[in-house]
This record gives structure tokens, sequence and C-alpha cells, in this order.
């Protein structure tokens, strides 16, 4: 139940924060080098950080868990066993998912 | 039983579910999260194998048909979806009428807006408007 909670949190910050940014970001791409180094400072400051590790996370956490709905459409996995493990494993996998992308990131310093 | 209940199978999918319009919005959902999972995939590999995520190399990627074209259908498909999925928790906590309406018309008119900005900045970039 946590984790269809999760799902429906996470899709509304992707709906919003996530849509509204990937929008910002392809607009100050398209608006020239000056409007994408605001977007770059924007990004890389602390906070939007924050939001961005927020936002991957949250990616994460509703892919896996949309899958787990998608699986559960079919009337498969409702067994109280397979279905906790599942969704246990649908937060482990965000968390570890994201770490492994950040790590990425900020290891390979682009 | 008020209106938009019904008690078989069939009278729901007939369009008596909770929305009003039967099993089309709740398919639709499903299949746009498929195309999404593969597109997100895409988006993320892409942002993670590309050398640098400085403008010039962005706009190279965007500019060729290998980036804008999943792009484009990253942003119709993401925003359609993000517009279903709202709706379905709006529905299910707005019960009025009158306030469904509205709420439901903002989310529409924010959704094709914000699909409509992304669009057209692919658009300017994929075209070679962007230096």
């Amino acid at each position: 139940m946590a984790v269809s909670i999760l799902h429906r949190a996470t899709g509304i910050a992707l709906s919003f924060a996530g849509l509204g940014i990937l929008a910002w970001w392809l607009f100050a791409i398209a608006s020239g080098p000056d409007a994408y180094a605001t977007f770059t400072k924007a990004a890389t400051h602390p906070l939007g950080l924050v939001v961005l590790v927020g936002l991957t996370w949250s990616f994460f956490q509703h892919l896996l868990s949309g899958i787990r709905h998608l699986v559960m459409d079919t009337g498969a996995a409702f067994e109280l066993g397979i279905n906790k493990t599942f969704a246990i494993l649908t937060i482990v996998g965000s968390v570890l998912l994201t770490a492994a992308v950040w790590f990425y990131f900020l290891g390979v310093a682009k | 039983m008020s209106i938009g209940e019904s008690s078989t199978p069939l009278g729901k999918v007939r369009g008596l579910g909770s929305a009003q319009h039967g099993g089309e919005h709740w398919l639709t959902e499903r299949v746009t999260s498929i195309a999404l999972l593969l597109l997100g995939t895409w988006l993320l590999a892409s942002l993670l194998l590309l050398p640098k995520l400085d403008y010039r190399t962005l706009v190279e990627w965007l500019r060729a048909p290998s980036g804008a074209i999943p792009m484009t259908l990253f942003v119709i498909i993401g925003f359609k979806h993000a517009l279903d999925g709202v709706k379905v928790t709006l529905d299910d906590y707005v019960h009025d009428e009158g306030p469904r309406f509205a709420w439901n018309t903002l989310l529409l008119f924010l959704a094709v807006g914000g699909g409509a900005i992304a669009l057209y900045a692919i658009a300017r970039i994929a075209f070679g408007a962007v230096a």
C-alpha cells in the first residue's frame, strides 16, 4: 500500500517538477548559451541538485512500481508474500539505481 | 447506486465507470507507460553516455534525428501520460462536478502548454535555428 501511494506521489512530482524542468531545460538549450548557463547554474546549485536527485529517485521508483502495477494488472503477484517482496524490491531498486546514476554523474565529473 | 456506478463489468466498460467514459483512459495510461519505459531508458542512457553535458554537446545531440525524434516522442507521450495520471488522482479527490471540470481544464491547459513549449524548443534546435 505504501508503494502504491509512492507511485502517485512520484507520478505527481514527475508530472509537475519533472516535466517542468524538462521543458525549461529544452527551452534553455533552444534559447542559446546564455540561457543554458542560467539553467546550469540553477541545476548545479546544492538546492538544484537535491531536486534533481529527488526526481531521479522518483523516476526509478515510478518506473519500478509501474512495472509492478503492469504485472498485477495481469492478475499475477497478488499473493501476500510475493506482493510484499515485489513492493520492497521497487524501493531497494530505485535507491540503488539513483545512487548509481549520481555516482556516475558526479564521479565522472561532467 | 448513483449515476456513474454500475453493478456489472459490461456497464462499467461501456462508459459508466467512475470517470464516466469507460476503460479507454485506463488502457491508454498503460500503453503510454510501456512507451515511456523505453523512451525514459533511452533519455537516461543518452545523458549518461554523452561525453559532456555542455551546451555544444547537447545542441549537436538534439540536432541529429537520433536525438530529436525520440525526444519529441518522449515529450508528447510524457505529457499525455502525466495528464492521464494526474487526472485520475484529481478525479479520486474532487467529487463535485464544477470544481472537477475546472481543475481538469486547468490541468489540460498546463499539459498542452508545457508540451508545446518543449516541442517548440526541440524543433528550433533540430531545424538549425540555434547556433
